[in-house]
């Protein structure tokens, strides 16, 4: 057998600390009374600061402008803050492993940048790896809700101010100066009389600090040398040589290539097979039942591709097989309630909409590395819930979750879909069949065709208007059920939230109405199908407050007023009135445009960030093209101004990609889209010319961003769409 | 199984493959070569996007035997070892990347773009059909323009 497959891993696991040889752990390990850690710092003199008193988890389940779904995960990491770890190597290294994933949002460079900042080090002095699944994280290790740098934010500042100070008293207790008299910069301390220590030279030191000499709390605002500064991605050069690692780029030595037979229909099962053929075909090493297929492990994906088209299989009937479109958007529509009658003397203004199925299609695949041995199982895959991924591997090779290593590996896109973890258990299931390392890769058309869905939705809104003021607002949204059982959703599940579901509990959480348009009534009801669907960036409000922000135009339409003029005059907020001002400043908003052209404008406000679109469409062909964009963000404290601007482009991609082409047809059970030749994701074409993103405030703590920008961006295409082409559109994407 | 030799990023290499191994799998796995990405195996994505004898082509569409004599290029090669290539230097500046897993391909399809036409205009940029599910296109659109006034 081989040994340990290496692995960047700059510290031991807890495991190793407690049981490994004091002379190990000679550097500086700050980890805050971490249980495990405890012990091997006990024993050696790593640094072990006092615990911070623990946050309660907010008691459910109240409004979303009191408590959103990003609170729930700043309580859960609050609660895990003891738990992080921030390592000072002797090579003046500045370790923070990040217990979050990196699916291309940008965190490791935002929270290396708070972490550079608080413990003064050079930004290139900091590595932020990807921290291995660790049950005692729980769900603060889950990536999701826009939630990452928002929770993480006061935690690494606090851990990274506590290191800085035990870095400080150990420099003067090595000069015997007073601690107050040195300075710390560039990953270096400095004394007046001009000596300096790098903090790698110091940290064996540090860790025998007992009390830092100096203040032990993080910087004020006024001190930021790194946070709110542009930065590139610290990851960039890696990503521009094609050095960048992802799943199945990891060196696993002997790791086999493995594809999927998967069913024609979705959630179809394995009634009988026939590998006989395959089996001898060049290369082939083993074929293995799955409970979702048939694998196929040979020497070369080429050779696995090609025998995995002579295994014949006979399937039993999927779960849905008889399902297409059609039929759910009957019991979708069955399953909004009645609205509400309207009073006498009032105007009102009714719309429904239909979204269709979305697949998240990230570029990579699913992947997975797996190595399953007798009483071990090490895993790597870009997981943004590994602790519920290293339970389903554990739960499906039989091992325990200490039995089972699982690395994240940096993700080749997620949008919702890294939350869950099928290809890991498929590629365990493998390796501990056939008691070899695979490298397990879904196709493009598995990815497609039994891949993960934001669910089919349909919505129908009211607004009712007299005298000029909107008196009351109604949008009651039907879906197919979504699969929360992962990441955010267990966290809101582990905080109590589970009444009625946890849809619903997600919907209140995430929906607010930014406009003051009297009582507002927003209800979910879901449709329960068993097939795969996930929670796709923005989750309900990238389609519920896309409707909403169609409706507003359309009730500007029935009041006569001006679709910026009507959002400023009935905006709850005078921070999303100055996100709306400066996208129509800065657009030109109203200018005079040529038939067939308009502008459109939306605004959206969720995770206590707001966010305005103003989109310009040229509708004069056959396939619309947003030819210009102008965002507007206020996301409270801007960590890396680059990375934000960053995000609300993709989201603004999402939007047009979303409202004009791309979707996913449901046909008897499968869908109909097998790679991007039909499943129309815009491309450099259908992208702007121009896209400006302008960020605003910028003051208190970090707001989220991931996902913001997606239902100003959508509603903001579809009002253009709909002004240049004097329609009303209903039914999205408008060309499917 | 026959053997086919060719250049690759500047090295003659020889791989025994059978005829119709996809190129993108032979750099992959029989050559460790890791930089062109599999994102769809039918030519539609691009993520797999290398340069044979300095065009552009997607190496999950070709074979070895497409490819004997010729010179490969994959994102590894683009510069020399430890150097960047202007484009890589503009996608630095602009930071283009989110994931990444496309950049590669976008990265070598531009190039072949600026080495044919010195300055593209927003019409050649158009062209370009390599998907990038993370949204960067406005980013890769500047970071040509910058590659193009600096190359």
């Amino acid at each position: 057998m081989p040994p340990a497959h290496p692995v960047p891993n700059p510290l031991p696991s807890a495991e190793e600390a407690s049981a490994g040889p004091l002379t190990r752990r000679k550097f500086l390990t700050y980890v805050v009374a971490a249980p495990v850690l405890t012990v091997a710092a006990s024993s050696t003199g790593t640094l072990i600061a006092p615990g911070k008193a623990y946050a309660v988890v907010p008691s459910p389940p109240q409004p979303e402008n009191i408590l959103d779904l990003g609170d729930v995960m700043v309580a859960a990491t609050k609660q895990a803050q003891d738990l992080l770890v921030l390592e000072v190597t002797t090579d003046n290294r500045v370790v923070f492993r990040m217990p979050r994933a990196e699916v291309g949002q940008g965190i490791t460079t935002a929270l290396a940048m708070v972490v550079a900042d608080e413990i003064d080090a050079r930004l290139a002095d900091v590595d932020v790896p990807l921290e291995d699944a660790r049950q005692d994280l729980g769900t603060a290790q889950s990536t999701g809700g826009s939630s990452s740098v928002r929770s993480l934010w006061d935690p690494v500042r606090s851990i990274a101010a506590e290191a800085r100070a035990r870095l400080v008293t150990a420099a003067a207790k090595r000069w015997d100066v007073p601690a107050s008299s040195l300075t710390t910069r560039d990953t270096t301390v400095r004394a007046p009389d001009g000596r300096s220590a790098t903090y790698g030279s110091l940290t064996e030191a540090a860790a025998k600090v007992d009390q830092p000499a100096v203040p032990t709390d993080p910087k004020p605002s006024s001190e930021y040398r790194v946070i709110g500064t542009s930065t590139a991605r610290i990851d960039a050069r890696s990503i521009v040589t094609g050095a960048a690692k992802y799943a199945l780029d990891v060196n696993v030595p002997d790791a086999l290539p493995t594809v999927v037979v998967r069913p024609p229909t979705i959630k179809g099962k394995v009634k009988t097979y026939d590998a006989a053929a395959a089996l001898k075909m060049p290369g082939v090493v083993a074929i293995t039942e799955l409970p979702s297929g048939v694998a196929v492990t040979a020497k070369t994906f080429d050779q696995a591709l090609k025998a995995k088209s002579a295994v014949q299989v006979t399937w039993a009937a999927g779960t849905v097989d008889k399902v297409s479109d059609a039929d759910i958007d009957a019991r979708l529509t069955a399953a909004i309630p009645p609205m509400t009658p309207t009073p006498p003397l009032t105007q009102r203004v009714d719309a429904t909409f239909e979204f269709a199925f979305v697949n998240h299609a990230p570029m990579e695949v699913g992947s997975a590395v797996a190595d399953v041995r007798s009483g071990s199982a090490e895993i790597w895959v870009a997981s943004k819930s590994p602790t519920g991924a290293q339970s389903a591997v554990a739960d499906a090779v039989g091992l325990s979750v200490d039995e089972v290593t699982l690395h994240v590996v940096r993700g080749g896109g997620s949008f919702g879909r890294r939350l869950y973890h099928e290809p890991a258990v498929e590629a365990a299931l493998v390796s501990q069949a056939i008691k070899r390392p695979v490298k397990l890769m879904w196709t493009r058309n598995d990815d497609m065709r039994h891949g993960r869905v934001r669910p089919r939705s349909h919505h129908q809104l009211r607004a009712v208007h007299a005298g000029g003021d909107v008196l009351s607002y109604e949008h009651r949204m039907a879906c197919v059920e979504l699969d929360l059982g992962s990441g955010t959703g267990q966290a809101l599940v582990d905080a109590g939230y589970v009444n009625p579901t946890i849809g619903a509990a997600f919907f209140n959480l995430s929906q607010s109405c930014p406009y003051n348009f009297g009582p507002v009534t927003e209800s979910l009801n879901e449709v329960s199908y068993d097939m795969p669907t996930a929670a796709w960036r923005s989750v309900y409000s990238a389609q519920a407050r896309t409707a909403e922000e169609i409706l507003v135009d359309e009730i500007a339409k029935g009041l006569g007023t001006d679709p910026v003029a009507m959002r400023r005059k009935f905006l709850k907020t005078g921070e999303a009135r100055a996100v709306l001002d400066k996208v129509a400043a800065a657009g030109n908003w109203g200018r005079t445009m040529s038939s067939k052209t308009a502008q459109g404008v939306a605004l959206h406000a969720e995770y206590r960030s707001i966010a305005a679109c103003l989109v310009e469409i040229d509708c004069r062909s056959d396939k619309p093209r947003v030819t210009k964009a102008v965002m507007a963000l206020d996301v409270g404290r801007q960590v890396n101004p680059s990375g934000l601007r960053a995000q609300a482009m993709g989201s603004l991609i999402d939007g047009i990609s979303t409202v004009l082409l791309a979707g996913n047809h449901l046909d008897d059970g499968a869908f109909r889209e097998g790679s991007y030749s039909d499943f129309k994701y815009a491309r450099q074409a259908d992208a702007p010319l121009v896209c400006d993103v302008h960020l605003v405030g910028g003051t208190g703590k970090p707001g989220g961003v991931g996902e913001l920008c997606v239902p100003a961006a959508a509603g903001a295409v579809a009002n253009a769409y709909a002004r240049a082409t004097g329609s009303n559109p209903r039914k999205f994407p408008i060309n499917f | 199984m026959p053997t086919y030799a060719f250049t690759l990023n500047g090295k003659k290499v020889t791989v025994d493959a059978p005829a119709d191994m996809p190129l993108l799998w032979v750099l992959r796995d029989l050559l460790g070569v890791t930089g062109p990405k599999y994102g769809c195996g039918v030519g539609v994505c691009r993520a797999c996007t290398c340069h044979v004898n300095g065009t552009a082509v997607q190496v999950c569409t070709l074979t070895a035997a497409d490819v004997v004599g010729k010179k490969v290029t994959t994102i590894e090669g683009l510069a020399p070892q430890g150097g960047l290539h202007p484009v890589q230097q503009a996608w630095l500046e602009e930071d283009v990347a989110q994931c990444g897993f496309c950049q590669p391909g976008q990265i070598m399809q531009a190039t072949a773009l600026l080495n044919s036409k010195r300055n593209p205009s927003d019409t050649d940029i158009d062209q370009i059909m390599n998907v990038c599910r993370c949204g960067t296109y406005c980013r890769i659109r500047k970071a040509i323009k910058r590659a193009a006034s600096t190359m």
